[in-house]
């Protein structure tokens, strides 16, 4: 085990033609909150998608540099790239629940995982619905398709999926953007409950919300990573110009 | 200015609307004209207009069905007994044979004495069923007409043979031809199943743009290519091949129709599947991979269940394209109308039949008809095919 | 190599053979069909009549008749179809008479060729009165097709962006200025092969042509449109079937069948080739 949950070194990402990440340098210390944040196209997503190899997923995409994950370095050529993905959570902008059951959902990731012990399934399904702060809604609907939750509650299904595979590193993709401001609440009430036990990379939208949750902050703006830092530096005294005028809306 | 604008857009509205309805409108024409050439025939007995059956009036018969007409001629029914009556030796004549025992000379010119001749020999033998044209009933007949059942829709189903020009009686028993569609079509349904919906997965999930590109145009092809051209492949190629693989006497069979099939399904199944394959949400195939799921995990636990309903639509219209297909069928399959048990023999199709025999089918008489009923029965199991895909597509997930 | 990749990687190699499958049955027919009848097109083959029974000649009739049919059937077909897709993409709102044209047309899509035959004998050859003719044999293929070129052109129009349409209103130009000048033109290539593609399923389909208009042997070529003609798929089916001699007419039938292949092969180049054209312009504007 490193100390460094994630470590970027010399990252560069090409999506076609288009040159979407430069020179990325960047640690995120093990059971913190990290936020991204910038303006829409910064890079911040592509940057997560980086950490559990989604980007594989899109043609015509090259990168150069390295990522490593507990010091393993997760773009070498023999890596286990569904175990990967298994050790990185991952909630997405919009709820994406699967057209299964609300326990069927949960258990899906242990599942495909190979997991066939019924018992150990339930207790496993059960402890992250728990976790996940939705029990008390659901418990008595597990059965029930995941379609007829709300939307805040599909969300923070979506995160007890994700955690029911234990993962190191949980990636957060805007996960509350979707969302009314009361979800939003339950939303980020959970990341700080959560951050107890796992390494979080957040990317938002909103500052006020990573000025709440996170630990770290990095502002990206144009494919470049422009300074990261404590979040509270981060808000109270920039050194970058772009980061400030950024943070005191002047642009964005 | 403006009335002659308004006027003008009418007229516009009024031409695209005609236009839109033209399809609505020839499905019932097909309906109507279907129904209306081939219901006659349940108004009807399986015998020739102006052609009558007779026996001997100390016959205790008084009505046979069309079929037992066919297998008295055909000898198969030998005693008036098998048939409710006396035990008695049938002997039959057709007009032929009436005219044939007698001389010119007994004939007279232009046959004059026939109808005398003819009243006298039935009721000389007491065994006798004869049929010939009614111009030939003497006015004091003394012997007795036969009427034969009318055809029933029940008998047209479920009868179990088709001999549409026997004589006197034809018998139209279209349940040999119904499951020798049914068959050829299974067979190829089983065969362009995996196929269709692998290459389908294939080209949706797993193979890159650039195979993709190369893929598409081939699936198009196929799907172009005439269907006599695959009839005429099937009957140069592959009937010969079927024949010296199984040691058959005759190649045409069930299976070399059954893999011609196949290879027309196919565009329809894998294009169909291939577009439902491609709704799934990317995000939801996302969350499945985010997971630590293979891709092939990915496909069978997310991608095809979701893609599911497409995929039975796919199916059904492939299956509902073999059940209609006529030129390709009709050339590989040796067309014997028998319930078919193996995929080694020939079997019949309903189109096969429509497109053969109509040509020779007196416009207007019961064969005629028979095949416009046939028809109706490909119609009605091709529109549930239809409905089928209709109320498949629009369910909800 | 874990279980999971091993059961993904047998999965995913037996799929690439399958799909190379499919593949080489298409070039095994279009193989075997062009090596055979290769030899037999000549210019003679291509424009004189068969003659010695079929098994010597040309096959000029049946590609006239064919041209006959296609042209008959697509002056019909084609305005019929445009302005029925126009009608329900541009016209009709979401209702229960939109899904009443699309469920009937998706109907008539689905009916077997066959049965087209049949109707196509009871209404234009029997009912109307036309006879065997060009006219009751293309009006029957016409309706057979329809559906293909509603749909294609359905796409074409559903393809077109809806800014488009948005921008010309704005500008105060009535529905049909707005179809007229701006949507058509940018949907036309996509119309256009569905028109080609509607010509290739046309000018290969027997069934409905069977009781309609074709003629088994017909040395000369139609002076109206009340006359039969030959036609290509017709003149294979009876060359392979029921000639006179099939043994003999066997080349005359691989080259008919490599005619047939040439104008498919030839219909779906064009149709591609426009849609990439098409497709570079959007990409361009």
């Amino acid at each position: 085990m490193s100390d460094h949950k994630v470590e970027v070194k010399n990252l560069d990402l090409y999506y076609n033609d288009f040159h979407a990440l430069k020179n990325i340098n960047f640690t995120a210390e093990a059971k913190t909150v990290s936020a991204f944040i910038g303006p829409s196209g910064c890079g911040k997503s592509s940057l997560l998608r980086m950490f559990n190899r989604m980007n594989d997923l899109i043609d015509g995409t090259r990168f150069t540099g390295e990522v490593f994950v507990d010091g393993q370095d997760i773009y070498e050529k023999n890596i286990d790239v569904d175990g990967l993905r298994k050790n990185v959570g991952m909630v997405f902008q919009k709820p994406n629940p699967f057209p299964k059951t609300i326990f069927e959902n949960v258990a899906y990731g242990l599942r495909v995982n190979g997991v066939k012990d019924k018992h150990f399934i339930e207790k496993k399904v059960t402890e992250a619905i728990k976790q996940a702060a939705l029990w008390d809604e659901v418990k008595d609907k597990l059965k029930k398709s995941a379609m007829e939750l709300s939307g805040g509650q599909q969300q923070r299904l979506c995160i007890a999926r994700a955690l029911a595979v234990e993962p190191a590193l949980i990636l957060m993709d805007e996960p509350a953007s979707a969302l009314d401001p009361i979800s939003t609440g339950k939303i980020e009430d959970l990341i700080f409950e959560l951050k107890n036990q796992y390494s979080i990379i957040i990317v938002t939208h909103n500052l006020q919300q990573a000025g709440r949750i996170s630990d770290f902050t990095a502002f990206f703006y144009m494919g470049e990573l422009v300074e990261w830092n404590k979040t509270k530096t981060i808000f109270t005294n920039p050194t970058d110009i772009r980061t400030q005028n950024y943070i005191t809306g002047r642009f964005g | 200015m403006k009335k002659l604008k308004r006027i003008f857009d009418k007229i516009t509205h009024g031409v695209l609307f005609t236009s839109s309805m033209v399809t609505s409108v020839t499905v019932l024409l097909v309906i109507v004209f279907l129904f209306k050439e081939g219901i006659g025939l349940f108004n009807q007995t399986a015998v020739e207009n102006h052609v009558v059956v007779v026996v001997n009036s100390a016959n205790s018969v008084h009505e046979l069905t069309s079929k037992q007409v066919k297998d008295i001629f055909n000898q198969d029914i030998t005693n008036w007994k098998e048939v409710g009556g006396q035990d008695l030796e049938i002997t039959t004549r057709s007009i032929d044979d009436l005219a044939g025992q007698f001389t010119e000379e007994e004939l007279g010119t232009d046959m004059v004495n026939l109808p005398t001749l003819i009243d006298q020999y039935i009721s000389d033998n007491p065994g006798v069923i004869a049929y010939f044209p009614d111009t030939y009933l003497k006015k004091d007949f003394r012997s007795k007409k036969i009427p034969l059942a009318k055809i029933s829709v029940k008998e047209f189903i479920s009868g179990v043979e088709w001999y549409p020009t026997s004589q006197p009686a034809a018998v139209y028993g279209a349940w040999p031809l119904i499951l020798g569609t049914l068959w050829v079509s299974l067979g190829a349904i089983l065969l362009a199943l995996p196929i269709g919906l692998i290459t389908a997965l294939y080209m949706a999930e797993v193979a890159g743009q650039r195979l993709r590109n190369m893929l598409k145009p081939v699936v198009e092809l196929l799907s172009g290519i005439p269907s006599v051209v695959y009839g005429f492949f099937g009957l140069v190629v592959l009937v010969p091949l079927i024949q010296r693989l199984f040691k058959l006497d005759v190649g045409e069979t069930a299976l070399a129709g059954s893999i011609i099939l196949a290879i027309m399904s196919l565009p329809t199944i894998i294009t169909i599947a291939e577009d439902a394959i491609r709704t799934t949400p990317r995000a939801l195939k996302e969350a499945s991979l985010a997971l630590g799921a293979s891709h092939w995990q990915t496909m069978t636990r997310v991608t095809i269940p979701y893609a599911k309903s497409g995929i039975i639509a796919a199916v059904i219209l492939g299956i509902g394209r073999a059940v209609g297909e006529t030129m390709a069928v009709l050339m590989v399959t040796g067309n014997a109308s028998v319930i078919p048990h193996t995929f080694l023999e020939p079997v019949r199709t309903i189109p096969a039949t429509i497109a053969a025999e109509l040509g020779e089918a007196p416009f207007g008489g019961t064969h005629f008809k028979a095949l416009f009923a046939l028809g109706i029965i490909l119609f009605i199991i091709t529109f549930i095919f239809n409905m089928l895909v209709e109320t498949v597509k629009t369910k909800k997930v | 190599m874990t279980r999971k990749q091993l059961s993904q990687s047998i999965a995913f190699n037996s799929f690439r053979l399958v799909s190379l499958a499919v593949v080489s049955i298409l070039f095994v027919i279009l193989g075997f069909i062009l090596i055979k009848g290769i030899g037999v097109i000549n210019w003679e083959f291509l424009t004189s009549m068969p003659k010695d029974g079929m098994t010597g000649g040309g096959i000029y009739p049946a590609i006239i008749g064919t041209l006959c049919l296609i042209a008959g059937s697509m002056i019909f077909a084609f305005p019929i179809g445009v302005l029925s897709a126009i009608y329900m993409n541009e016209y009709l709102k979401e209702s229960f008479l939109k899904k009443l044209i699309r469920t009937m047309t998706n109907n008539l899509a689905g009916i077997p060729s066959i049965v087209f035959g049949l109707f196509g004998m009871a209404l234009f050859v029997n009912t109307l009165k036309f006879g065997d003719s060009i006219i009751a044999g293309s009006l029957t293929l016409g309706l057979m097709v329809l559906p293909v070129i509603i749909r294609t052109t359905e796409e074409a129009l559903k393809s077109v962006d809806d800014t488009l349409r948005i921008g010309s209103y704005a500008l105060g130009a009535s529905r049909l200025q707005t179809i007229r000048k701006v949507v058509l033109p940018v949907a036309f290539p996509n119309i256009l092969t569905g028109l080609i593609l509607s010509i290739g399923r046309v000018s290969g389909e027997t069934a409905p042509i069977l009781f309609t208009v074709a003629v088994y042997f017909l040395p000369k070529l139609p002076s109206g449109i009340f006359d039969q003609v030959m036609a290509l798929p017709y003149h294979l089916y009876v060359l392979t079937t029921s000639g006179t001699n099939v043994v003999e007419s066997r080349p005359m039938a691989y080259g008919t069948a490599f005619v047939l292949i040439m104008l498919v092969l030839i219909l779906n180049l064009l149709a591609n080739l426009i849609r990439r054209i098409a497709s570079k312009k959007t990409k361009m504007n």
